[in-house]
């Protein structure tokens, strides 16, 4: 609520210099009878934005920066003897205080903890009032220099335009940062990982079981049980993926040729957008089908036959996944067929061949990079696919190539290990961040192998 | 190849020959591919249907009608309807009274079965009656309560009378209690009225949407305005301004990774980022705007651009002849008539963000939360998620609770993106 209050003052400030400036050239038009550079409404947003922009901007370092010079500071009021002793956790310390600041108690904290909340609290108002003052005083005196500024040789739009160019390329920056924040985020977390489980057990392990370091530290007889063999889980995935294709690559190529070649144009029309349809239901809807029609349906009928299949399956997941990305292989491909030139056809009927002939052995192989872009473009969508195998596919991380037992994948062991409340500093949080890491890595690579394909055999026929 | 010469008339017996055997296989493509298309309706039907059917009784719910006697003393007993006074009253007793009176239990175990039958929200209920209507004190009224959700399972008959009463989640007494209500008409089968302004509960039958649908809006319109404002400035900058170099080229290829990284990552990124850095708390919607607005950003940065790329150069040209400057040119010519292609690409984006759940997660707005979060910095969850929390529940009526949320979600993202379409169909201008 406070920042929500300082904001629009600021933005009430800011608001005036437009009218003040606005007026201010207004006035100038009209007594000295003398042209303005620019319209005079021009004159109103400079004043805006000079008043507006550096206040904002010094808002919002301070508002990121509080928290981050607050827990540099509150170091000086732990207690010594709680930094020395065996088990001290600064983050865990700072969740502490940082509770008792919120009211959130539990038990009855130590009373340094509450020394220090009280001293946060503190510091909370203080740096209120700094905030204050210093927004609204920046925003008033850059509001007045721009204001001063005003005159009939300013050249208002061009400062005007300059603004808004330089607020573009920030904006688009965003992109960039975002990326880094991504890397940044997974690989240092990742290289803390491989710092305690080398990276070869790692990737050629065959047993993911991790647990607490909490567990193996207080000698409960788990030591050495967690182990971080993360083949089970590209198993899993790699598993769940191809059933997926299974179900997908037919009913879409098959669906695409149909759409493309032999549909009538109002068939078209209708089935298209029906088909993608499927792509815009929430995943989480595919999830609990899967958990609550898919997978009972294909347990009792697996019993029926005799077979034994397990509630949370690999079959079940992979499924509803393939139905999931049906569109993504149909569209994608209905596209890359239409785009083949009408003169290959024409040429393969004048030579007397039928439809079916033209399309299998002219138009497909044209349109082959791009369907195979598709495909590979639906495998990294399987790959980093989340809430259907959550809901699914079971959490037990069997090596197994039996999709009717339960498997379990990469996003799906991320999503539990970091759901919840978790310890930084453990291995089992670590691993999820190099999980993550390879997940990125291949869904990077598959879009980049997938890029490439069409890239080199696009121009072929043109 | 064989290389014997064969004469035309040869030739033309062998296509004749041949020419039904190729019509067929050409009538078996076309049938592959109708099979195919039928089988993805057939998935979608079975989907819709299994949702449907399933969640169309969530929004209905059995209700017990009880004669109250609101009686002031005992419902408030410090008179000035606090929340306090309405909380030390004896509203449940006063329920639980009359309904012994109907059912008539014997002994103290009969009794204590016999509170089970009205879900534990009744005081809760009258506490609201009487604050929305003082008047009521002093009277005797019919009010209706939600029974608790076995006993509405145990209606719905997925609870069967057949089933061995050690079996059974509700005790031979039990149903003697409901056949008696049920003689006297005083069960209902009504719309619930808590499913769509509840909020989260542990009792599937108080349980409803509220709170994670205004959780869903407000993280929606923070997505919203980060990602739209952000989405079609960067998308001008690349389009109008910038000049083709390796920076912009850079910025490029990574709009185009955005887009291709699985939503889970975002959700890391959110965790490490905005979470432990630069320690903004959990659960808040505002956290979770910033992380799906990243996500949406790709999406609506791409459409834009194409949106930007089919305004035709000479409207470009014609500004500029006319003095615009370049700035000009872009706010009053371009933007105005991107403007239809750059909104349906925001809505498509929304509805991606309004269907999202994984990255979420990651930043906790999976927690509990019975409150209706009031800004953008309580502790709140959103729809999808709802739905993945109540999936996991194990009692009967979660699931049908789960399916109706679903078919208000759906119903969500069908009118966007019907929203969307319309938009393109109505305002795109062909040139």
């Amino acid at each position: 609520m406070f920042n929500f209050y300082l904001l629009s003052s600021v933005l009430l400030i800011s608001l005036i210099f437009f009218f003040l400036g606005n007026n201010r050239a207004k006035n100038l038009v009209k007594l000295n009878q003398k042209n303005l550079h620019s319209l005079t409404h021009y004159y109103g947003v400079y004043s805006l934005l000079v008043s507006l922009l550096p206040a904002l901007g010094i808002f919002f370092i301070f508002t990121i920066c509080d928290d981050l010079i607050f827990a540099e500071l509150i170091k000086k009021y732990i207690p010594k003897e709680v930094v020395a002793s065996k088990d001290y956790n600064f983050t865990i310390v700072l969740a502490q205080i940082n509770n008792s600041v919120e009211g959130l108690i539990f038990g009855t904290p130590p009373k340094w903890v509450t020394n220090a909340a009280e001293i946060w609290i503190s510091w909370i108002h203080k740096s209120q009032i700094i905030t204050v003052i210093i927004c609204i005083s920046t925003a008033l005196i850059s509001g007045f220099l721009g204001y001063k500024k005003i005159s009939g040789n300013f050249r208002s739009r061009n400062a005007v335009e300059k603004i808004v160019m330089s607020i573009l390329a920030v904006s688009s920056v965003i992109a960039i940062l975002t990326t880094i924040a991504i890397i940044f985020s997974v690989v240092f977390e990742s290289i803390r990982f491989f710092a305690l489980i080398p990276y070869d057990e790692f990737l050629f392990g065959t047993v993911w079981n991790p647990q607490f370091e909490g567990a193996e530290r207080a000698g409960s007889g788990q030591e050495g049980l967690s182990q971080y063999g993360a083949i089970p889980l590209f198993a899993g995935t790699f598993l769940i993926s191809i059933i997926a294709l299974c179900v997908s690559v037919p009913v879409g190529l098959f669906s695409a040729i149909y759409l493309s070649e032999y549909a009538t144009s109002k068939e078209r029309v209708f089935f298209k957008p029906l088909l993608e349809i499927l792509a815009g239901i929430p995943t989480v809807v595919y999830g609990f089908f899967a958990a609550l029609t898919v997978a009972p349906f294909l347990r009792s009928s697996g019993s029926i036959f005799g077979l034994d299949v397990a509630s949370e399956s690999a079959l079940a997941a992979g499924l509803v996944m393939g139905i999931m990305i049906i569109p993504f292989i149909s569209s994608l491909s209905d596209d890359v067929i239409n785009a083949v030139p009408q003169s290959l056809r024409d040429a393969g009927y004048g030579l007397g061949s039928t439809k079916n002939e033209t399309v299998i052995k002219i138009v497909l192989p044209a349109a082959l990079p791009g369907i195979v872009a598709s495909i590979i473009l639906a495998v990294s969508r399987a790959v980093g696919e989340t809430m259907i195998v959550v809901m699914a596919a079971g959490l037990a991380a069997n090596l197994t190539a039996n999709p009717l037992e339960a498997v379990t994948t990469v996003t799906s062991q991320i999503v539990t290990i970091l759901v919840g409340d978790q310890e930084f500093e453990s291995a089992k949080t670590l691993s999820a961040f190099a999980l993550a890491l390879t997940l990125i890595v291949i869904t990077l690579a598959m879009n980049f192998y997938a890029l490439h394909v069409v890239k080199k055999y696009r121009e072929q026929y043109e | 190849m064989n290389n014997k010469i064969i004469t035309p008339l040869e030739a033309s017996n062998k296509v004749k020959k041949s020419i039904a055997k190729r019509r067929a296989k050409d009538n078996r493509l076309k049938l592959y591919g109708r099979v195919a298309i039928s089988l993805a309706v057939c998935f979608l039907l079975i989907l819709f249907y299994s949702i449907f059917s399933k969640g169309y009784s969530g929004f209905f719910q059995y209700y017990v009608t009880l004669d109250i006697n609101f009686d002031r003393e005992r419902i408030d007993p410090k008179g000035d309807l606090s929340d306090n006074s309405l909380f030390d009253g004896e509203a449940s007793k006063i329920v639980n009274e009359s309904l012994f009176s109907i059912i008539q239990p014997q002994g103290r175990k009969a009794k204590k079965q016999a509170k089970k039958i009205v879900s534990s929200g009744k005081d809760v209920r009258i506490a609201k009656m009487v604050k929305n209507d003082p008047s009521l004190f002093g009277t005797t009224t019919k009010v209706k309560f939600a029974l608790d959700d076995d006993i509405d399972s145990f209606l719905r008959g997925y609870i069967k009378r057949e089933t061995p009463e050690s079996e059974r989640r509700i005790s031979n007494k039990i149903i003697e209690y409901i056949d008696k209500l049920n003689e006297e008409g005083r069960i209902s089968y009504e719309f619930s009225d808590y499913i769509l302004s509840g909020s989260a509960s542990g009792n599937p039958e108080m349980a409803g949407i509220k709170g994670a649908f205004i959780g869903s809006m407000l993280t929606l319109s923070v997505c919203l305005l980060i990602a739209f404002p952000l989405g079609v400035a960067t998308a001008i900058y690349l389009e109008e301004v910038a000049k083709k170099n390796k920076i912009t080229e850079f910025i490029e290829v990574n709009i185009n990774n955005l887009a291709a990284v699985p939503s889970v990552v975002f959700g890391i990124m959110g965790l490490a980022i905005f979470i432990s850095i630069f320690g903004m708390p959990r659960s808040i919607p505002l956290v979770g705007g910033m992380v799906l607005a990243l996500m949406t950003l790709p999406t609506i940065i791409i459409s834009s651009r194409a949106a930007i790329r089919a305004v035709p150069p000479s409207v470009r040209d014609a500004a500029y002849g006319i003095g615009a400057s370049k700035l000009q040119v872009i706010f009053h010519h371009v933007i105005p008539l991107a403007m239809p292609g750059m909104l349906t690409g925001t809505i498509i984006g929304m509805a991606q963000a309004l269907g999202e759940t994984a990255p979420l997660l990651m930043i906790g707005m999976v927690a509990f939360i019975v409150d209706v979060p009031n800004s953008i910095v309580d502790p709140g969850t959103v729809l999808p998620v709802q739905i993945f929390m109540w999936a996991d529940f194990a009692e009967r009526m979660f699931i049908q609770k789960t399916s109706a949320a679903i078919i208000v979600l759906l119903g969500f993202l069908i009118s966007m993106n019907a929203l969307a379409v319309y938009l393109r169909k109505k305002l795109e201008r062909r040139w």
